[in-house]
């Protein structure tokens, strides 16, 4: 009998499906909102305030790693992996933070204001500049596509464990208790 | 099945090679999934939809690229001054801006297209920007223009438009039998033609009325929303326009608004136009009937003028959905587009080594 992997604690397994529906929402939200002209405006008064949700849980979720700490990798993965997974969390983990703040900042860059509904909006928290505007709104892409490239590898390396090694690793994050 | 009973961490018994192939292909199927579906709302599997980025690039096909420069509206000057409002606008409105007081106004008069040296003439159609500074933080921008009603229904009509505009490589000059054509596939653009034809063009900017262009939702604090249009009607009095001065005196127009503003503020009263249940509020080539309420809920004061390069104006996007609470978008398909547009072309200019606009800062020196 290998050793049976523990699951992730029950605040974090909540946080992840959680975070992962609203940050496939966003990205998904993020590829209509530039090529739409009829939606723009929906869109993008969605997009913010579900910016700085993913910002406000992200910190939650670095405060209940440090209390919950995650279980360890099931023993169906080499060291290399285990590396790879690590790193791709840590990607993870930072753009989920970076991401909406370099949007707060490019917005905050523009003078755009910050309205995360009706007349509740955020402070600015770069001076106006046209130059840090334009560097910032091209890394808010970039940095998208990278966050959606490491999404990918994520979900594949799942679906290739669960689907062909078939070594219960799902089992560590699914919302249900598995004993 | 004793291996379904398993519990996590465990191994199940090896795939035969078939099994394998099959699940491996399994992987691909759901990855592919979830890659089309991504590629569906980013528009890669729809290279033809008409998009912000397609828009902004007709505005530089018609009048090319000129880095730093709005992709319309690119002449221009900044301003500021103040808004004044007597209260009678909060009855339609819980906006801030509407309560009685004194809010800043930043502002920028410009000609329309995308040439930023175009020489002056009364038949260029003539737009100003606003921001209102709300005393909570919020922001009200506006980009208004001097035409009753606009051409284009939608911005795919706005966008046959540009490409009909755009020079013939032949000629250097647009090709007549596109606009012809235009006119025919959109006979609601011949009528806002003719409506806009009708109307006398005043002399300057300084006496000229601006319209929203579209409509918008007004929402009182009691919770009743009505369609709303403004216009800014000019304190000074109307003279009718005559003909250009010719290609010696390129910027008369603005250097009469810049001598005018130094010599006396300027003032317009903002004026909201009350629509009714069925007047059309998601085409911006109709007008509403004239016997529409009118009400004047303020006065514009602008008292200062300022060459774009020392102008905040000239970094602002004057966004018209940049709203307040209290104002709301309509139905109205041109206004989510031009947000997209704007806000596109304001990505591109920001990202570009600013160049001197056709004002200089010595010629609003001048105007003195």
């Amino acid at each position: 009998m290998p050793t049976p992997t523990r699951q992730f604690p029950a605040l974090s397994r909540l946080l992840h499906w959680v975070m992962a529906a609203m940050v496939l929402t966003m990205l998904g939200v993020g590829m209509a909102m530039i090529v739409s002209l009829g939606d723009y405006h929906a869109l993008l008064s969605f997009h913010r305030p579900l910016g700085i949700a993913i910002l406000v849980l992200v910190v939650v979720r670095f405060v209940n790693r440090r209390l919950n700490p995650p279980p360890p990798f099931p023993a169906s993965m080499s060291e290399a992996e285990r590396r790879v997974a690590s790193a791709s969390e840590l990607v993870m983990y930072g753009l989920m933070l970076v991401l909406p703040l370099v949007g707060w900042g490019m917005l905050s860059a523009a003078r755009y204001p910050i309205v995360l509904y009706g007349s509740v909006h955020l402070p600015f928290i770069l001076p106006p500049s046209p130059t840090l505007y334009a560097v910032l709104r091209k890394a808010h892409t970039d940095l998208a596509y990278l966050f959606f490239l490491t999404f990918l590898a994520h979900f594949a390396a799942i679906l290739f464990h669960t689907l062909v090694l078939r070594d219960g690793i799902l089992k560590r994050m699914v919302p249900w208790r598995v004993r | 099945m004793p291996a379904d009973r398993e519990g996590p961490g465990s191994t199940r018994p090896p795939l035969g090679p078939a099994g394998t192939l099959v699940r491996l292909a399994l992987v691909g199927l759901i990855l592919a999934a979830v890659l089309g579906t991504y590629a569906f709302l980013g528009g890669w599997l729809t290279p033809s939809a008409l998009t912000p980025a397609r828009l902004t690039d007709a505005f530089e096909h018609a009048a090319g690229v000129h880095p730093g420069f709005r992709r319309n509206h690119a002449k221009g000057v900044g301003v500021s001054g103040f808004f004044e409002s007597n209260g009678n606008g909060a009855r339609f409105s819980k906006a801030v801006v509407f309560r009685p007081g004194r809010v800043p106004v930043i502002g920028r008069f410009s000609l329309s297209g995308g040439r930023p040296d175009v020489a002056d003439a009364p038949d260029e159609v003539r737009g100003l920007g606003l921001q209102f500074t709300l005393p909570d933080g919020e922001l009200w921008r506006t980009a208004m223009i001097n035409l009753p009603v606009f051409p284009f229904r939608t911005p795919e009509a706005f966008y046959e438009n540009l490409v009909a505009s755009a020079p013939d490589p032949a000629t250097g000059k647009p090709d007549p039998a596109g606009m012809k054509a235009l006119l025919e596939r959109h006979p609601e653009t011949a009528r806002a033609l003719a409506v806009i034809k009708s109307q006398p063009i005043a002399s300057g900017f300084d006496n000229t009325t601006f319209h929203s262009l579209n409509a918008f939702r007004f929402t009182s604090s009691a919770g009743v929303s009505v369609p709303v249009r403004w216009l800014l009607e000019p304190a000074q009095p109307f003279e009718a326009a005559g003909a250009a001065p010719g290609s010696r005196d390129r910027n008369y127009l603005f250097d009469a608004l810049i001598a005018r503003v130094q010599r006396q503020p300027l003032r317009w009263h903002l004026v909201l136009t009350v629509g009714q249940a069925g007047d059309p509020t998601a085409d911006a080539t109709l007008a509403w009937p004239p016997d529409r309420e009118r009400v004047d809920v303020g006065t514009l004061t602008l008292d200062r003028v300022e060459a774009e390069e020392t102008s905040p104006a000239r970094d602002i996007n004057f966004d018209p959905l940049v709203l307040p609470a209290g104002i709301a978008p309509s139905d109205d398909p041109l206004l989510s587009a031009r947000s997209a547009v704007y806000s596109r072309s304001f990505t591109r200019r920001e990202g570009e080594a600013k160049q001197p606009s056709a004002i200089t800062a010595a010629d609003v020196r001048g105007g003195k």
